[in-house]
């Protein structure tokens, strides 16, 4: 029997450039370059462990933005992924993480599925809490923030490593994992791993083939509104000392004066 | 005035900090009403009327550790039912906020994550978040339903507050889901004796400089004479020197104590994702062009075998 798998992807503004906020205090993707969401990466990675060990899968790749987003999917097909859906409408434009879990709950239904992989967080947003929500709009088991990752006869395990206990942890397909960057290193895609993403299946839907009415979604659907976002100020420059010999003296003064001793 | 659900966060009765700091924002928009899960959840009532808890609502079953996050939202739809709040809050964790997410979910709601600030708005409670590696401060509020908000440690000071903190049973009852994700088996974190790192109010941090697990000693001699919480950067939890439960930055703890000191720590960005809205940052490096010392109030350029031990040894003399 073929096992089903949906990984859910981003994609980000690359961190190491100068994000910034746009007038409608959406992100600004047009000055900084995006791309497949780091932590993603880790959950392709697992999702094509999975495959490998499972008799029969196909890994669909899915991802909800705008044109450029279908980079992403690229990224993830020339890794290995079989296909890919990307979810594009206008309307789409200024969702927050409920209105964004939304689609991709709908998408992850219609697409048909017994696992759904993503990561623990996204590199832009880093809230954290989007695989929780889809495991509830899907009315699955949450199979969270794993470091391990297995799937057998039906069955999700994995390790949870949290901040007082390490936890192993079990639920029935089908079910939500989410992984962590201790899952281990994503493969980089080969040549021929890009030459033959090139030629795997990329569907388009928008909110229409999905059923979703545009004032669910985006900036007016949305569940949260930003009312203000500003730079924070450069730091004032510091006392930089160069260490010679008492480099560590002139720490423990500074910390004194600042009361920290 | 409107009631506020503030969800517990304890060891076997024994509150934490960050939920203490959470009353003190609470306060600001309503009546706080704590919800205390799990074994000793009654035994938190007292901390928690002194912080200004007028009702501390509790259940106790087994389905709160043996399986994963789903009855706790259980019993937090159970308390918002019976409480009919003006906002839930919780302090942010992995799992508080995966709490968070579901019930916001279930009660049609919007929600905010890692607030470090909070305060009454004309249309609900206003939350400050660090965005972009903490390069801007955004100001943000849930626009339908009932405000879901997770704040930051560090966010508030704890503040007596003498409430009632009348103790109430919470009746729950488990749906189909709760029981949905098993754990088969927990090993706790052996305590190392040091503050938590999110909570802690001082972090010393080591990272590729300090070049090996063996010499990571020296990172923690420095924090134990401060009383201070050890983090490590990414370089040096995937070369495996420190635990990745330690490790500061995008992938890892987001901190933001009084006082960060920084060893031989670049200073990336996803690390300083982690760290940017400390108080006051320190930073030992041996190479002046480190990134790290844009952001230092105080920075030493030179090698941290030197310059850390010698702090050491000097904060112990002056503490003597």
């Amino acid at each position: 029997m073929s096992l089903r798998i949906v990984v859910c992807v981003k994609y980000v503004p690359d961190a190491t450039g100068d994000r910034q906020f746009t007038e409608d205090l959406t992100v600004n993707r047009d000055d900084v370059d995006g791309l497949l969401s780091e932590l993603d990466e880790y959950a392709v990675e697992q999702a094509l462990q999975i495959a490998d060990e499972a008799d029969d899968a196909e890994i669909t790749v899915l991802t909800v933005g705008p044109e450029d987003a279908k980079d992403a999917l690229r990224k993830a097909l020339s890794m290995g992924a079989d296909k890919a859906i990307h979810v594009e409408d206008d309307d789409l434009h200024g969702s927050d993480v409920m209105a964004t879990s939304l689609v991709l709950a709908k998408a992850i239904e219609k697409a048909g599925y017994d696992l759904v992989i993503t990561g623990m967080a996204s590199t832009d947003g880093t809230m954290g809490v989007l695989p929780a929500i889809l495991a509830e709009r899907l009315g699955v088991p949450q199979v969270t923030l794993l470091s391990e990752v297995k799937v057998e006869d039906g069955v999700v395990t994995g390790r949870r490593d949290g901040d007082s206990a390490s936890e192993q942890l079990e639920a029935s397909l089908p079910a939500l994992v989410s992984v962590t960057d201790q899952s281990g290193e994503a493969r980089y895609p080969s040549f021929k791993g890009i030459m033959a993403a090139k030629k795997k299946p990329v569907e388009s839907w928008d909110l229409e083939e999905l059923e979703i009415e545009s004032d669910e979604v985006g900036l007016e659907g949305s569940w949260t509104a930003v009312d203000s976002a500003t730079q924070r100020p450069a730091r004032t420059a510091g006392t930089i000392v160069k260490d010679e010999g008492e480099g560590g003296k002139s720490l423990a003064e500074f910390l004194a004066g600042q009361k920290f001793i | 005035m409107a009631e506020v659900l503030v969800y517990v966060d304890h060891v076997d009765g024994a509150v934490r900090k960050p939920t203490l700091e959470l009353l003190t924002l609470a306060r600001r928009i309503g009546e706080p009403v704590a919800v205390a899960l799990g074994a000793g959840a009654e035994a938190t009532a007292a901390v928690l009327a002194e912080h200004g808890a007028v009702k501390v609502l509790t259940a106790d079953a087994p389905e709160f550790s043996d399986y994963l996050v789903v009855p706790k939202v259980d019993a937090l739809q159970a308390a918002y039912a019976a409480v009919s709040p003006a906002a839930v809050l919780f302090p942010s964790s992995a799992e508080n906020k995966e709490i968070g997410a579901r019930l916001a979910v279930r009660i049609g709601s919007g929600i905010i994550t890692d607030a470090t600030d909070l305060e009454a708005g004309d249309e609900g409670p206003v939350a400050t978040q660090a965005a972009f590696a903490a390069s801007f401060s955004v100001k943000s509020r849930v626009s339908k339903g009932t405000p879901v908000i997770t704040v930051k440690p560090n966010s508030a000071p704890v503040e007596a507050a003498p409430a009632a903190g009348a103790v109430e049973a919470l009746a729950v009852t488990f749906g189909a889901l709760a029981t949905g994700t098993k754990v088969t088996s927990r090993t706790p974190r052996e305590s190392t004796g040091r503050p938590e790192l999110t909570e802690a109010a001082i972090v010393v941090s080591g990272g590729r400089g300090v070049n090996g697990a063996e010499n990571f000693h020296i990172i923690e001699a420095l924090a134990d004479s401060l009383g201070a919480a050890v983090g490590a950067s990414r370089a040096a939890v995937d070369a495996g020197w420190y635990p990745h439960s330690n490790q500061v930055g995008q992938t890892g703890k987001s901190v933001s104590p009084q006082l960060y000191i920084a060893s031989g720590i670049s200073g990336a960005i996803q690390h300083r994702a982690g760290m940017q809205t400390s108080k006051t940052i320190v930073a030992i490096n041996k190479d002046a062009e480190a990134p790290i010392f844009d952001l230092v109030d105080y920075g030493v350029v030179g090698d941290l075998f030197a310059v850390v031990p010698q702090l050491t040894d000097e904060i112990k003399a002056r503490k003597g």
